[in-house]
């Protein structure tokens, strides 16, 4: 087994919390966020598709959701840093007998309202959403959510048929939306007792119908906290805004090179600043042109601008995936991403300047940030 | 009735750091078999069957020298004395 470092975060320190497919590594820098010491790998062998931070009621905890092809996938945690994990007896997420379901992978980790610090929410393939209102002890199938009676017509996509994305609404305790590949987005206004398809104005090309109720390849949603109205869609073909939390969408791709990509993140503070990286559609997934470019907005989607300093502009055909982007709550804030080549980028200033935290890792699926 | 199970790398130490655990009780089948393993190391369970109670697609249980996929599945009746081997598939990437 490979040897496996760990560090020791001080406070105001950010962490960057990156699942592989061949583990978990975490990354630590001081607020400058000049270097990164890393740490890892944990889980050496298993693909990790989700990792999430838990800061509320005084908690410093640290989740992950391993898959090990051969011994399946559970949620663990560990509350110092990676040092030590929690090795449930039992798996902790798993389906009732009465679904004649087995859990393929764990997709999503995100933590509920800070108001209710026991709460969090964990989106599995196939596309099934659990809930804690423990702080992760025992979890429990969202089952309207499972029984909705589109279900048999969403199609999994090429990831499976995973629920990706987790949006409890910031102001609204009963609202919270969630993503589906290849369903579309689900609002649910009653806390999980029913659920509505929430696509209006997003395009499935890759249907007869190019605007259907459901069914829609969204491949990552993002919500502004300060202002929860405000919400960007990368879509399988897209590129999104809404207005009114989700309840219709507006094409916003003006100027990118391709409306096609994965990862998608917004400001922490600001509602109009988002960043993607467009990739080219749909067969080749590639950045366009053999040029890595992160594509931001600073007026909500009117106009894309490309951010390349410091990213390779030649022969470099990458590909960012659905969750491995993300901004810290800095300011400026810092953004970061990793590539299926394994290279992990940060710019501590909002994308103006890029520099590479590590070239090397194994394929990267998911980015999360925490400042400790 | 006695059995002997091999216990893979990975989880032996949820098995008690044993590579090997015998179990006693009366077993008419593989299942039988592995529900005496379980009471003395249920945190191998969920690692080695789903929660449809099916053998993980990449694992291999082995009794005396042969797979069960190919003698009957968890059904497949088993002897006394018998030596279960629970093994990772060669699988990976």
């Amino acid at each position: 087994m490979p040897n496996i470092r760990h560090v020791k975060p001080k406070k105001g320190d950010i962490l960057l919390l990156v699942g592989t497919m061949k583990g978990a590594f975490l990354f630590r820098a001081k607020r400058s966020r000049r270097s990164w010491d890393l740490a890892g790998p944990y889980f050496p062998g298993s693909a990790v598709y989700a990792m999430g931070y838990d800061d509320r009621d005084g908690r410093r905890r640290i989740w992950a959701g391993p898959q090990s092809m051969h011994f399946g996938s559970l949620l663990r945690s560990s509350d110092n840093f990676g040092k030590t994990w929690t090795n449930p007896e039992e798996a902790n997420v798993k389906f009732p007998t009465r679904t004649e379901t087995a859990l393929q992978r764990i997709w999503q980790i995100a933590p509920g309202r800070a108001d209710e610090p026991n709460t969090l929410y964990c989106g599995v393939e196939p596309a099934a959403l659990f809930v804690s209102k423990d702080a992760g002890e025992t979890w429990k199938l969202m089952e309207a959510l499972w029984d909705h009676p589109q279900r048999a017509n969403w199609q999994p996509g090429g990831g499976g048929l995973c629920l990706h994305t987790i949006l409890p609404d910031p102001e609204d305790k009963k609202r919270m939306r969630i993503a589906v590949s290849a369903a579309g987005m689900y609002v649910t206004d009653d806390n999980g007792a029913t659920w509505r398809p929430s696509n209006k104005g997003v395009r499935a090309e890759f249907l007869p119908n190019k605007y259907p109720e459901f069914g829609q390849c969204v491949h990552k949603v993002v919500q502004a906290r300060s202002k929860p109205q405000r919400m960007f869609l990368q879509n399988h073909w897209g590129l999104y805004r809404s207005d009114d939390r989700g309840e219709s969408w507006t094409d916003i791709a003006n100027g990118v090179p391709s409306d096609f990509g994965f990862a998608m993140a917004i400001h922490p503070d600001d509602p109009d600043r988002a960043w993607i990286v467009p990739l080219e559609s749909d067969q080749f997934r590639c950045t366009p042109e053999g040029k890595l470019r992160v594509y931001r907005t600073k007026n909500a989607g009117k106009k894309w601008e490309p951010m390349t300093k410091g990213l390779p502009q030649k022969q470099a055909y990458e590909t960012v995936l659905r969750d491995a982007m993300a901004v810290d709550s800095l300011d400026p804030a810092g953004v970061y991403f990793g590539t299926r080549s394994g290279k992990l980028f940060a710019s501590s200033d909002e994308g103006k300047r890029w520099s590479t935290v590590i070239d090397g890792l194994p394929p990267i699926l998911t980015v999360k940030t925490a400042r400790v | 009735m006695s059995f002997v199970f091999v216990i893979p790398g990975p989880l032996r130490e949820l098995a008690g750091n044993r590579g090997a655990v015998r179990v006693n009780g009366r077993a008419e089948s593989i299942s039988d078999a592995l529900t005496l393993l379980w009471s003395q190391c249920p945190a191998v369970r969920d690692r080695v069957l789903t929660e449809l109670g099916e053998v993980r697609p990449h694992i291999n249980i082995f009794v005396d020298g042969e797979s069960i996929r190919d003698s009957g599945g968890l059904g497949a009746s088993v002897r006394e004395g018998a030596e279960i081997f629970i093994l990772p598939a060669v699988s990976g990437g």
